[in-house]
């Protein structure tokens, strides 16, 4: 017999979409209506049953699993605890206290995602709206660098170009999108105007935006676009009624970084002397932009914390997992929810093989490969309940749709911390 | 059980001023003397120290969407005062926005026990609430903003009252909410056209409703829903010039009907808008004693680093343009918004001075204690740890006259704080920081020591220096438990939240559900907080 | 060197996909390993759909089956994933960040 449960929230990105009606049967999931590819592969593909934990590729049982991974950190002088973007927000907590207890690195996954964004948000704020005034007030929605057909496939449904709210009750004919990459993505092509820039001018281009607003004239090109576009662009942000500018990671891992990001939350909070004007990152995996938030709340700072001081201390560039690793400055690693061997660059990772490794995650993946101690523990949102916060840091509620059967990383990281303190 | 024993007692809602009585501490709470055994009491003496109620802070933004981000957005906060672990303590950071143990901390360090978040939309409750849970010892709840809720300006459109009123009720179980907020009512809702609202005849836009209709709408449903705790009210106009002639309009425009306005220091300028803000202390204080059904807090200046931040979204975005300060805004669907800017209050800044001024005559020209009580809207005019000074200024005239001297000459011009002798007594301190604030939120257990009142208490060495004394108290008790010993953290234990659950016709469910599909992004269903989503609580009844 | 090129990584649905079937499967290494290059580019370097290339940066070399990609000239894209990642060097400027967007590599037919 199956059962179908409905507003069930997806983490697979931080769209969160919680209308998903989940049908179960015998532990698995058949069904998952309303995701989309992406958050339809989370739920079919997780295989709920309980797996024994690993340690050096043995199977042993939790207790023993518990006590190994307490003994890597402790022994460890420098550890390094990384991930979180997948967890729920009550497992984030527990990281971060365990991170205090140990003097230990504590970062997300921000780190190779969204971090320069802080980095700009530090240098000059930024304005913002929940995505449900996107869907009711946007007229303007100009895509910088980010292609959310591929990777946010639900925004623009459900948020964004096509939904329909009070001021837009004509959904898409009712905004104009702009995309503006430096390649004809999938969203680009569902552009009502595509801006081609050159790769690695998104500075330029921002910084004469900005200029323009501010009654500077510009005649020259400026990242290949003719400065008659990027008048126009000026003129449209400057008359919409509602505009939303959404940015990914081709504004923070291009040349400029944080800097970048920096400068499209300045020009976003200028245009609002003359309308409504937002800047948001399309944060990335479920529930990162919580790690963000309970990072902040517990320690000071959002990422790239180190207690080992015996206070937070926030160090960009220091503190941050791909130069701790390059630099071998770590010497043990926790890592939840994530999956640092598919994701960092080889010279970062391979320090992970180098070093004791922990991997509490539900699924196996290329970190798994490295692991001394496996934590199989369960899915927040499966199989667990637990809170995420969506892109733009609204929390939501994950429900789990079956007993579950594994330990949640909550559970595994409490455990962790009675075995470190004994 | 513990005897506090020989100290002189300022219990102000019991009648007691200074007289030298033994309190009594079983299971929580304060009993008599008949119901221990003095024997096997623990026996604190007390003998020439202050026993008084612990603190309660009925406006202060500790936790939630607009306080984390002011976190995140400075980390140079942050490293203005950090805290390493000790053994069973936590680490922290920050001085304006402390991280949540350390706020937890720092409020039990000085000798408060009790604190309400000022302000959270209910959208993001959940966020609040799961960083209220992280912030330890002190008990809490939250004010929800709905000053420019859209189901709310709907209903009073159209003359719906007790639909209005049956989904304030919903909406407070919902959030897990304590009580009322109301921030610069229908002027959010308008911000996001670009607009504010400047009167209170002004028309919210796509509403047809006023600030003045909002206003009055929501304090008759808290009359009819029993909430303990009135509307809590943040104005029209604040930090203006010549604000304070709409707060005083507002106040009246209360009718008699129980209100609370918050900040109140901000809302009581003189002056032409857009020019040098003059005091006018004397006619918002004149309006507050001749209306006696309303109460406020002042938000004190200090000088120093301070984070505003408010829900008055148009507020922020102008001051960001004036100081040239970084600005954080977030619009939040159908409900409120809010904004986040980081500012330094300086003494040869003549504006700055100006605020610091004001509050003090405020506190000094409002007669009643029971009506005006301690806050520096922190982190808004400066942080809660700052409270210590404040009360200093209170007790102490001359220590004030020097301070006043410090300050920008053409401040002073304008200040009328020489002429005002006044100096607070310990009773009236101990009304403005608990007993006051604790009958105003209708905390009935909490603000004094009667037997059934909880057992928070603070025993405080008789210092000249008041600031000393109120900084660093000799004891802290915790719902019986000693939790600070000679201003030194010694036990973490956790706090409860506090919250409503007042009663509503069930029917208007569907009414709600409807608006959910057409005009939130998160499902109906998803939206209420569980009770155990909120830790340690205490659903207070409404009657 | 006229095969100086600016790679760009980036998310595909087929990387999302196959991380499903787990990071480290056929599914994710097969929809990671290849390389996106323009016509024109192709043309020039006397590449075909298909043909092996080599690319190499500061931090590694790799080889992967060149496809043509809607790209301006000079650009390459290799999905997110372990090719990737053999290229992108560690300095990240003090951000936290690699070069995951905007490295400079040396494209060869082999």
């Amino acid at each position: 017999m199956s059962a179908v449960f409905e507003n069930v929230t997806c983490k697979f990105c931080g769209c969160l979409c919680d209308d998903i009606a989940v049908e179960v049967e015998d532990r698995r999931i058949l069904k998952a209506k309303r995701a989309c590819p992406n958050g339809l592969g989370m739920f079919l593909n997780y295989d709920p049953t309980l797996q024994s934990p690993l340690v050096e590729g043995k199977e042993v049982e939790w207790d023993e699993a518990v006590s190994a991974a307490a003994d890597i950190l402790s022994r460890a002088d420098s550890p390094l605890i990384y991930g979180l973007s997948s967890t729920s927000s009550e497992a984030q907590r527990k990281a971060v206290e365990l991170a205090d207890r140990l003097g230990a690195i504590i970062d997300s996954t921000s780190s190779v995602c969204h971090f320069p964004t802080t980095l700009g948000f530090q240098m000059v704020g930024g304005a913002a709206c929940t995505l449900g005034e996107v869907k009711a007030r946007a007229d303007l929605l100009i895509f910088w660098g980010c292609n959310p057909m591929e990777a946010h496939m639900r925004h623009f449904t459900r948020y964004s170009a096509n939904a329909k709210g009070f001021l837009t009750p004509n959904g898409r004919r009712d905004r104009t999108v702009v995309v503006v990459d430096v390649r004809p993505t999938k969203t680009a092509k569902t552009a009502d105007r595509f801006l081609q820039i050159e790769p690695g001018t998104d500075y330029e281009v921002l910084t004469s935006l900005r200029a323009l607003i501010k009654g500077k004239d510009i005649n020259e090109p400026v990242g290949g676009l003719p400065s008659e576009q990027i008048k126009e662009l000026v003129q449209m942000m400057k008359t919409c009624r509602y505009g939303v500018a959404f940015f990914g990671m081709g504004l923070t891992m291009t040349a400029g970084r944080g800097y970048n990001v920096a400068e499209i939350f300045a020009l976003g909070a200028e245009l609002n002397q003359y309308t409504r004007f937002f800047a948001m990152p399309m944060r990335g995996h479920g529930n990162v932009a919580g790690a963000d938030q309970v990072i902040t709340w517990l320690s000071g700072y959002p990422a790239a914390v180190s207690f080992a001081r015996g206070y937070p201390q926030f160090g960009p560039g220091e503190f941050t997992s791909v130069d701790v690793l390059a630099r071998r400055e770590t010497d043990a690693a926790l890592i939840i929810a994530s999956d640092p061997m598919a994701h960092f660059p080889r010279k970062a990772a391979e320090h992970l093989e180098r070093i004791p490794a922990i991997l509490m995650a539900p699924v196996t993946n290329c970190s798994s490969q490295v692991a001394n101690v496996i934590l199989p523990t369960a899915c927040y949102g499966i199989d667990a309940p637990g809170t995420a916060y969506r892109m733009d840091n609204v929390p939501i509620r994950l429900r789990s749709v079956m007993q579950k059967v594994r330990p949640t990383d909550e559970e595994m990281l409490m455990r962790i911390m009675e075995a470190v303190k004994q | 059980m513990i005897g506090i024993i020989g100290g002189r007692v300022f219990d102000p809602m019991n009648g007691i001023n200074g007289t030298i009585q033994d309190i009594w501490i079983k299971g929580g709470k304060i009993v008599s003397q008949e119901e221990v055994d003095p024997q096997k009491a623990r026996r604190i003496d007390a003998s020439g120290q202050v026993v008084m109620p612990g603190g309660v802070d009925l406006h202060s933004h500790i936790s939630g969407a607009k306080a984390n981000a002011g976190r995140k957005l400075c980390p140079e906060d942050s490293r203005r005062l950090i805290r390493a672990r000790t053994g069973f303590f936590r680490s922290g950071s920050g001085y304006t926005v402390p991280s949540t143990h350390l706020t937890g901390y720092l409020y039990a360090e000085m000798g408060y026990t009790t604190v309400m978040e000022a302000a959270s939309a209910p959208l993001v409750a959940r966020h609040t609430h799961e960083e209220l849970q992280d912030i330890p010892i002190i008990d809490k709840g939250v004010l929800i903003t709905m000053g420019n809720n859209h189901f709310i300006m709907k209903c009073i459109q159209n003359g719906e009252m007790e639909k209005a009123r049956d989904y304030v009720a919903w909406l407070l179980e919902a959030s897990k909410g304590f009580g009322i907020k109301i921030v610069n009512p229908g002027g959010v809702e308008n911000w996001k056209y670009g607009k504010n609202v400047q009167n209170l005849e002004d028309e919210v836009i796509g509403f047809g409703v006023t600030p003045r209709r909002i206003l009055s709408a929501l304090a008759r449903i808290r009359e009819e829903l029993k909430l303990p705790h009135p509307p809590h009210i943040h104005g029209l106009s604040l930090g203006r010039s010549g604000n304070a002639d709409i707060t005083v309009e507002t106040i009246k425009s209360m009718e008699g009907i129980d209100a609370h306005f918050c900040h109140i220091q901000f809302m009581s300028y003189g002056g032409k808008p857009g020019e040098f803000p003059k005091s006018a202390a004397v006619k918002v204080a004149q309006a507050v004693t001749e209306n006696p059904h309303i109460t406020v807090d002042v938000g004190q200046v200090l000088f120093g680093p301070a984070t505003t931040m408010t829900s008055d979204a148009p507020f922020e975005f102008s001051l960001s343009r004036k100081i040239g300060a970084k600005w954080v805004n977030n619009d939040l669907e159908s409900e409120s918004g809010g904004g986040v800017v980081p500012l330094t209050y300086k003494r040869n800044d003549p504006v700055h001075s100006t605020m610091w001024s004001i509050g003090l005559e405020l506190f000094l020209l409002i007669e009643d204690p029971w009506r005006v009580y301690l806050t520096t809207d922190h982190p808004n005019a400066g942080p809660f740890s700052g409270y210590p000074e404040v009360i200093r200024m209170l007790m102490d005239r001359d220590f004030r006259a020097q301070e006043f001297e410090k300050i920008h000459k053409k401040a002073m011009k304008n200040s009328i704080l020489p002429e005002l002798n006044r100096e607070y007594t310990l009773n009236e301190i101990a009304i403005i920081t608990r007993a006051g604030p604790a009958k105003r939120l209708g905390l009935k257990n909490k603000g004094h020591l009667g037997v059934g009142a909880d057992a928070d208490i603070t025993v405080y060495a008789n210092l000249e220096n008041k600031a000393e004394m109120f900084a660093h108290p000799a004891w802290v008790i915790k719902d019986g438990e000693v939790v600070v010993r000679d201003g030194k953290l010694i036990r973490e234990q956790l706090g409860r939240t506090l919250y409503v659950s007042p009663s509503y016709e069930k029917a208007i469910e569907k009414d709600i559900r409807a608006h959910f599909d057409n005009s939130y992004t998160v499902s109906f269903e998803n939206y209420p907080i569980a009770p155990e989503h909120i830790g340690p609580s205490e659903k207070l009844t409404c009657d | 060197m006229g095969n100086l090129f600016s790679l760009i990584t980036g998310r595909t649905i087929g990387q999302a996909d196959g991380l499903h079937k787990g990071a480290g499967s056929e599914a994710h290494l097969k929809a990671t390993a290849l390389v996106q290059i323009c016509q024109e580019d192709m043309n020039r370097l006397g590449i075909k759909e298909g043909d092996i290339v080599r690319i190499r940066s500061n931090a590694g070399q790799v080889e992967a089956p060149a496809l043509k990609g809607d790209l301006p000239t000079g650009i390459l894209f290799i999905p997110m994933g372990p090719t990737a990642n053999e290229l992108v060097e560690t300095d990240t400027l003090g951000t936290g960040m690699p070069p995951f967007k905007g490295l400079r590599v040396e494209v060869e037919r082999i």
